[in-house]
């Protein structure tokens, strides 16, 4: 565990053993790819605001390190399956922002065509298999994943994603059983958010410590502090490691916070504003890489701020992508229901 | 006493058995709990036990002998020094036939009363119930092909069997599918040719595996899901409905979900409301799925090749009082049919009887009587729910001006009223009657056996509502 582990996080069942110290590269890199995640939400949120985008939308703002760090830890090859807070997942797979913004706004340049929304969004080429809008579905349609890894005996993993309330679902318990069953290559990504919308983790779940949901399948799991993004990629070149030596599953629970509501229309009155400020300042995931890369003198602020502005311009011109491209042609309302 | 063993079933739909070997020999004393002989069906082997001692005084039913009906006596035991002459008179004589492939599966009065449908319900061997080929040549059997007697359940595992010696992509998995042999014997000897990889083994957990088997088809893996029965696929309808059949849609054409979930489907016998329910209608009901719902091998044979084919997730509807019935099966190297396309199965100028899977057998035998009285049906099997034929519905109805629908589900929603309402959208002014609909009645499916009769559609149903939409 990192030394900037929070002090809510508990000491982890197995410490990694990689090393948890970042080189310039991967600090740059880091910063950038959360960057983009946040900048990205923080304009799909003021987007919701005017309009453009409908229906549901949740933002990964807070939990950046998460999918990045993985993204760090993982190869080419290894497949990515979220629920629906998955925009961030999707970016940090190098699916192009206009296409999932385009598809935030219903546009014909989505990457759904616009048939699909904030929730469902797929990319066979970077190996994302959604974009899933029912608690915890993915969980098994991961696990499929990982069996189809295992049966083609490719070396590849799966990177399940799913949050504390998703992992009171009982289909999470039916495919962790065929996991450990088959030893598939399945490593199981619980996001700790603290919240299942309203819901507190202490209200919901009997079991707190999602690393030990998996000990009556003996699949191994550790708490990690999510907000680091150097511990998750340590944790995640652990878990990738254990699964690609054909132990089976692993578990890693990410603690991590979403600084926003579960979705846009979150009246936030099961938790106190102190709580998410408190977040924000002392384990926001970004500034704690922006601080290393200064302290350690692997970028100067005016270098932070060029890093900036290209995300911002990426993130404007998605916006402005998203804002002007047309609405499907009605024809494809009939097309791509069967081959 | 002298007491008669009989031959017992192993299944609420088992009508009759082998006699394979007897274990004790005529002289011999039992005791209560002695295997006394073996026995087996298409499903199962079982072992015959003693239920009271004594001697063995006279084996009735020699070793091998094939077709034994149900409660047909075996054997008598009788009470040391006893004669085996007071032994209560035997029913009916036991039908130890040579194995037919048109042989009917139950005769009258011999059927044993633990089987719960009656005659005029009872599934027909369809050679049997129309009296011709079981099969009229259909488009997709070139003439002069050579035919093959063969099970619904061969049928089945045939086409599993060649679709994955064609792919390695191909992989079946489900409860007992692999080192029990299919719960209904369906998968058997897959795991003998293709190895535990390919032929899977899953706990009880029908939503995980389903969801597990969809992920796979994601990733381009081509699975068959056996679910035991489609009653335990409601645990897992989520996975079928919300992740098969939707994410082509929405991912923009972008991910596919080549997927078969197929198992029994609808009532079997005596096993109540739980177990015998249809599904037919409710999946068909889905944008994004296939639902087939064959009624004869060869058509379960060909579209179950042409739904593992399909680059679509197919929901594969068997029928578990259909498994054991023989139908021809034509002889061809690669044998499919196309999903989608009905077929006629009885031509007729008086009337459209449309039906699929079980409610075929209905619709035959009822057609039989009705040519008894002059009148000539029309019988569509439909063969696929989704997409329906709905051409080959109309063309016939614009032919006859009268239609009726036979299928076991119920009623409201169900398959009949979508072809009642096509037809009148379509074929209105064809119409000499509206169009009627038979099935099971609005009732959840009861246990007692006359109950049970009750709740499904009964050939007279048929005949009844034929003449009805006949004005006679």
């Amino acid at each position: 565990m990192a030394a900037t582990a929070s002090s809510r996080s508990k000491p982890a069942s197995g410490k990694p053993e990689a090393s948890t110290e970042f080189t310039k590269d991967q600090e740059l890199l880091a910063y950038r790819e959360m960057l983009l995640i946040r900048r990205f939400e923080e304009k799909a949120g003021q987007m919701y605001g005017m309009g453009l985008i409908g229906g549901f939308c949740h933002l990964y703002i807070g939990q950046e390190a998460v999918v990045v760090g993985m993204q760090m830890a993982s190869r080419d090859g290894d497949q990515v399956i979220t629920g629906y807070r998955d925009h961030g997942h999707m970016l940090a797979c190098g699916m192009e922002a206009k296409g999932v913004m385009a598809e935030l706004t219903g546009r014909r340049g989505g990457l759904s065509k616009g048939k699909g929304g904030s929730m469902h969004m797929f990319s066979k080429e970077k190996h994302f298999y959604g974009g899933h809008g029912i608690v915890a579905a993915q969980v098994s349609l991961g696990t499929g994943l990982a069996f189809s890894n295992r049966y083609r005996s490719n070396g590849n993993a799966s990177l399940i994603y799913f949050g504390d309330g998703a992992a009171n679902q009982g289909q999470v318990y039916e495919s962790f059983n065929m996991a450990e069953l088959w030893k598939l290559p399945a490593v199981y990504i619980i996001e700790n958010n603290r919240y299942a919308m309203g819901t507190s983790v202490s209200r919901a779940s009997a079991q707190s410590d999602f690393s030990k949901r998996g000990l009556s399948f003996n699949i191994p799991g550790e708490q990690v502090d999510g907000m680091d993004v150097r511990a998750v990629k340590a944790a995640g070149e652990k878990a990738l490691a254990w699964c690609r030596e054909g132990n089976g599953p692993y578990i890693l629970e990410m603690q991590t916070y979403r600084y926003r509501g579960h979705s846009m229309s979150d009246p936030a009155k099961y938790r106190s504003k102190e709580e998410v400020q408190k977040m924000r300042e002392e384990h926001d995931p970004i500034e704690q890489v922006r601080g290393r890369l200064l302290r350690d003198k692997h970028a100067t602020e005016d270098e932070l701020k060029q890093i900036d502005a290209k995300v911002r311009a990426v993130v404007a011109e998605a916006a402005e992508f998203a804002t002007n491209d047309p609405e499907p042609d009605p024809s494809e309302l009939w097309t791509d229901i069967v081959l | 006493m002298a007491a008669n063993v009989l031959m017992p079933a192993l299944s609420p739909t088992m009508e009759q058995g082998k006699l394979s070997k007897w274990i004790k020999k005529e002289g011999d004393t039992v005791k209560s709990g002695d295997v006394l002989a073996e026995i087996e069906t298409d499903k199962a082997t079982m072992e015959v036990e003693a239920v009271d001692e004594g001697v063995l005084a006279k084996i009735l039913i020699p070793d091998g002998t094939e077709n034994v009906l149900v409660n047909t006596p075996i054997a008598v035991i009788t009470a040391e020094g006893e004669s085996a002459d007071t032994a209560p008179a035997a029913p009916p004589a036991p039908k130890a036939e040579t194995p037919k492939a048109d042989a009917p599966m139950q005769a009258g009065g011999e059927k044993p009363a633990a089987v719960a449908k009656t005659e005029d319900d009872a599934p027909l061997s369809p050679a049997k119930a129309s009296g011709q080929p079981a099969t009229p040549a259909a488009p997709e059997i070139p003439a002069g092909t050579q035919m093959v007697s063969m099970t619904v359940r061969e049928a089945l595992r045939d086409a599993m069997a060649e679709e994955m010696r064609a792919s390695d992509d191909v992989f079946v998995m489900g409860e007992e599918v692999a080192e029990y042999q299919g719960a209904y014997k369906v998968t058997q000897g897959l795991l003998q040719e293709f190895g535990a990889r390919r032929v899977v083994d899953t706990p009880i957990t029908e939503h995980g595996f389903a969801g597990l088997g969809v992920g796979a088809a994601m990733a381009g893996l081509r699975p068959i899901v056996e679910f035991m029965t489609f009653n335990f696929a409601m645990q897992a309808i989520d996975q079928i409905i919300n992740s098969a059949a939707k994410t082509l849609y929405m991912s923009g054409g972008q991910m596919g979900c080549p997927i078969v979930f197929r198992g029994p489907n609808g009532a079997a016998a005596r096993v109540a409301a739980q177990h015998s329910q249809d599904y037919a209608a409710w999946y068909s009901q889905i944008p994004g799925l296939k639902v087939v719902a064959p009624y004869t091998a060869a058509d379960f044979k060909g579209l179950l090749k042409s739904a593992i084919r399909d680059p679509n997730p197919i929901i594969f509807l068997e029928n578990e009082i259909l498994y054991g019935q023989t139908f021809e099966v034509p002889k061809l190297d690669d044998f499919t049919v196309p999903i989608g396309k009905a077929r006629i199965a009885r031509a007729g100028s008086d009337l459209t009887l449309v039906s699929w899977s079980i409610g075929m057998t209905y619709a035959i035998k009822a057609a039989d009587e009705l040519a008894k009285e002059g009148i000539e049906a029309e019988i569509i099997d439909l063969r696929t729910i989704r997409p329906m034929d709905t051409e080959t519905i109309i063309q016939s109805v614009q032919k006859t001006g009268r239609c009726v629908t036979v299928e076991e589900g119920w009623p409201q929603s169900g398959v009949g009223a979508e072809i009642a309402a096509r037809i009148m959208e379509k074929a209105f002014d064809w119409l000499d009657a509206p169009v009627l609909r038979v099935t099971g009645k609005d009732v959840p499916m009861p246990y007692a056996a006359n109950l049970e009769k009750l709740a499904l559609p009964t050939v007279a149903d048929v005949i009844q509502a034929a003449k009805a939409v006949l004005y006679r």
